[in-house]
């Protein structure tokens, strides 16, 4: 058993109202530069729709992610190392630019310069790419809202899966949306598609990152994520991706996506899992087990043994300690009503979705039947087969009965809590019905209806003290007598045990260093007076620097 | 020894390989992040999927039979049962095919850059001249091989440049071999010396990362957290220096005033 960490998110769908305001923060902080005009970190879906870029959960065509082969090992979709080099020149499966959207700007200076007219001046599209005016065909979210779906909805690709009569009916039964960002997998196709070995998963938290100055812009990452969540950038030629916030996560803060999320619906927190298990685990025949499989690398953060486990792999006691408290964990884990996105595609995503129960309701309540009674809730999500199905395509490859599981717990809790609020007496059936107690229900309730910021967010801090100690002996010159003198060995100065910067440089702390925690009046440089201790009479020694001599600067 | 001939059979070329070395290595340390093959892929693709893999496999050909041509004696050949003859057609032959497939390639290429407005407003002036120079050079050497090998008697460059090119890379440079070599081979040879002196400065550095490691590394790659970044104690690398928070055209005009 080998443990490590994955710092992942789960999005509450039910709560997802499409405003966007992820995307924007995210753009805004990550991708508003040239070379990246067209690319969205976060993006937020109308499902049923076609997605971003268009219909990329066709693998037929862009042949992402892991297949099992006949001898029962993974593979990449796209071929082996040796295919993969041999097609290095021109990428086979690659989406273009016009695949996502041709960037563009509006000419906004003809609003306030045009020359005087009869006609109202108009800005008009220019195209980032070219300059030249263009016609606006397709963009990140042109299908929002189900906007003109009528006419390309039937090229959703799950879909494309479900049975004839689906097609018919969708239109009058259900929309939802559905934010997706990088799933930093447990077995990311981008890593072991990268040529140059320029994308990892950092050892410390799974966060899946591209070293900027590593990458020799092979473009093989963007194809073989199933997801297309790693970009281009055509201005630099190298790949980038979402880094979950890292430089936040690393303090303990959320993602800008999830700070800035007005339906408060994403999670964050830690995940323990057992990175020796993740092969095999991938590799599992069925494609409608692969949730259990991935269900099962996961470990329990409160088995002693998992915690020695984690402690021999050096892991600090505050990160279990996060594991153990993690949102993540209990909807995943306890709850089980959190399921991943397109588990088929084999890479283990570590982004999970709770599936949306509105589109269930929605019916109800336009039957004019009671959309929060538990058995009226239970007998739709049984009968209610087109919702169930087309989110069963996107979280279980196409088994509808984790999805009716988790919908099913969702409805459980809306009844309950009902009763609760409106002083009924507890109906302990309801939560029976769904394998849980009242408690496990109130549990669940606070985490995603109540959902304080504290219990959303339970990110760890980065260990920058270990950090801060490989800074120190990066620097070669940093030996005694070398050019950068005063490294981490070096007795020099009356800071000489502190690493080379000088940062927290108090009385205190010098005090503290030369062992004379109790004595904090002591100047800190010899010879000079404490100007706190001075009673303001006459002009003791020490109280100015020594005169400088004649001819020198200071 | 004529002064032009020194100046062009060795000063020269020693001059290329002294920045085309010194040049990479300075690059390599000091540019990672410009370090890439720059593709226009996500442009365009049509034209792309045929001229990029016929140019590409094309002068890989190139260099193979360079390397058998000018750094193997002809003795050696020979001595594993190379005769003269046998050489002459294979190379011919093989070497016309490669010319075919990577002047086509790189026609396509052209073609696509000049005509396709993405591509064009992508490209840079050092693509330009590096253009210009591989045309040039692909071009000087297809027109020799053509008028001597092809329809010419054959002329024997294995005596006279192959040995001027181990000379220069062995230190014992013989700039007379070089002088009566016909004169589309001299072209030849000193376009492609020039673009040599060039390489490391434009996106052609980007064949000394070929990825022959994905061979034998393992799928998923593990790496713990980034130690360079951040303190400030240190210069940042290039590519890496913090943004500079844009000035409004309204502020420029005031500083202007």
């Amino acid at each position: 058993m080998r443990v490590m960490a994955q710092m992942s998110m789960i999005m509450n769908l039910d709560k997802c109202i499409g405003c966007h305001t992820c995307s924007v923060t995210c753009k805004q902080v990550w991708t508003n530069r040239t070379g990246v005009e067209y690319v969205w970190f976060n993006n937020v879906e109308t499902r049923p729709g076609l997605g971003y870029p268009k219909r990329y959960e066709d693998q037929e065509k862009w042949n992402g992610g892991w297949v099992r082969n006949k001898r029962g090992r993974l593979k990449l979709r796209s071929g082996g190392r040796l295919k993969r080099l041999a097609t290095i020149f021109n990428n086979p499966d690659l989406p273009v630019i016009d695949d996502y959207y041709e960037p563009w700007t509006y000419d906004y200076d003809m609003l306030t310069k045009a020359p005087l007219s009869t006609e109202s001046p108009v800005a008009r599209p220019k195209s980032l790419l070219t300059g030249e005016n263009m016609d606006i065909k397709w963009s990140g979210n042109w299908d929002d809202n189900l906007g003109g779906s009528q006419e390309t909805a039937a090229d959703d690709p799950i879909l494309a899966t479900m049975s004839e009569h689906v097609k018919m009916e969708f239109e009058n039964t259900f929309m939802f949306y559905l934010p997706r960002i990088c799933e930093h997998c447990l077995n990311p196709a981008c890593v072991a598609a990268c040529p140059s070995g320029a994308m990892y998963k950092r050892e410390e938290d799974g966060i899946v990152l591209v070293d900027e100055d590593a990458c020799r812009g092979w473009r093989m990452c963007v194809s073989a994520c199933p997801y297309k969540k790693v970009y281009f950038n055509h201005k630099t030629g190298k790949a980038e991706k979402c880094t979950l916030c890292y430089p936040l996560i690393e303090q303990g803060k959320p993602t800008i996506c999830s700070e800035t999320c007005v339906g408060r619906l994403r999670y964050l927190g830690l995940m323990l899992y057992d990175a020796d298990a993740v092969l095999a685990a991938a590799a599992i025949e069925n494609d409608q087990d692969l949730l259990e499989a991935q269900r099962g690398v996961f470990l329990d953060p409160f088995d002693p043994e998992v915690i020695a486990a984690a402690k021999a792999e050096g892991m600090e006691d505050d990160w279990i300690l996060a594991a153990q408290n993690s949102p993540i964990y209990k909807l995943i884990s306890e709850y089980k009503v959190a399921l991943p996105l397109h588990p088929e595609y084999r890479t283990m995503p570590m982004v999970w979705y709770i599936p949306p129960l509105s589109p269930v309701v929605d019916v109800i309540s336009t039957t004019n039947n009671d959309g929060e009674d538990a058995r009226t809730l239970f007998a739709a999500i049984d009968k209610l087969r087109i919702p169930v199905e087309y989110l069963a395509g996107l979280f279980s490859a196409g088994d509808v009965v984790p999805v009716e599981s988790s919908l099913r717990k969702l409805a459980a809790m809306r009844s309950y809590m009902r009763d609760i609020n409106l002083g009924k007496d507890r109906d302990e059936s309801i939560p029976a019905a769904v394998g849980m107690t009242g408690t496990e229900i109130e549990a669940m309730y606070r985490l995603l209806a109540i959902a304080k910021y504290e219990d959303r967010y339970v990110i760890p801090k980065a260990h920058v003290e270990t950090a801060r100690e490989l800074e120190e002996l990066a620097c070669s010159l940093d030996t005694d007598g070398g050019p950068g003198m005063g490294g981490p060995t070096s007795t020099a100065g009356p800071y000489g045990k502190t690493p080379g910067m000088p940062f927290n440089a108090t009385v205190d702390n010098y005090n503290e260093m030369i062992g004379k925690g109790g004595e904090k009046t002591k100047p800190t440089t010899p010879g000079r007076i404490n100007l706190l201790n001075w009673n303001g009479g006459g002009r003791p020694d020490g109280l100015f620097p020594p005169v400088a001599d004649a001819g020198s600067p200071a | 020894m004529n002064p032009i001939d020194f100046l062009l059979w060795v000063a020269f070329p020693y001059a290329a390989m002294a920045v085309f070395v010194v040049g990479h290595i300075f690059r390599y340390r000091h540019d990672q992040f410009g370090w890439t093959s720059r593709s226009s892929q996500v442009y365009e693709n049509r034209l792309l999927r045929w001229g990029s893999p016929m140019f590409h496999y094309g002068i890989l050909m190139v260099l193979g039979g360079h390397v058998v041509g000018l750094l193997v004696p002809k003795e050696w050949l020979e001595f594993v049962g190379v005769s003269n003859e046998i050489y002459h057609i294979g190379a011919t032959w093989l070497g016309s095919i490669a010319a075919v497939l990577t002047l086509a390639g790189l026609a396509i290429l052209i073609y696509r850059r000049r005509l396709n407005t993405r591509v064009l407003l992508a490209t840079t002036v050092m693509d330009k001249v590096m253009y210009a120079l591989l045309g040039a050079t692909l071009l000087f050497g297809t027109t020799a091989t053509v008028l001597f090998q092809v329809l010419g008697a054959g002329y024997d460059y294995r005596g006279t440049i192959s040995p001027w090119v181990r000379g220069l890379l062995s230190a014992q440079p013989d700039p007379a071999l070089m002088s009566n070599v016909p004169f589309f081979f001299q072209l030849h040879v000193l376009s492609a010396t020039l673009l040599f002196l060039l390489w490391p400065f434009t996106r052609l550095v980007h064949v000394f990362s070929a990825p022959i490691g994905y061979f034998v590394r393992p799928y998923i790659v593990y790496r713990s957290r980034d130690t360079h970044r951040g303190s400030g104690a240190r210069k940042a690398r290039r590519g890496w220096e913090k943004s500079v928070l844009p000035t409004s055209a309204r502020d420029k005009d005031a500083a202007r005033r």
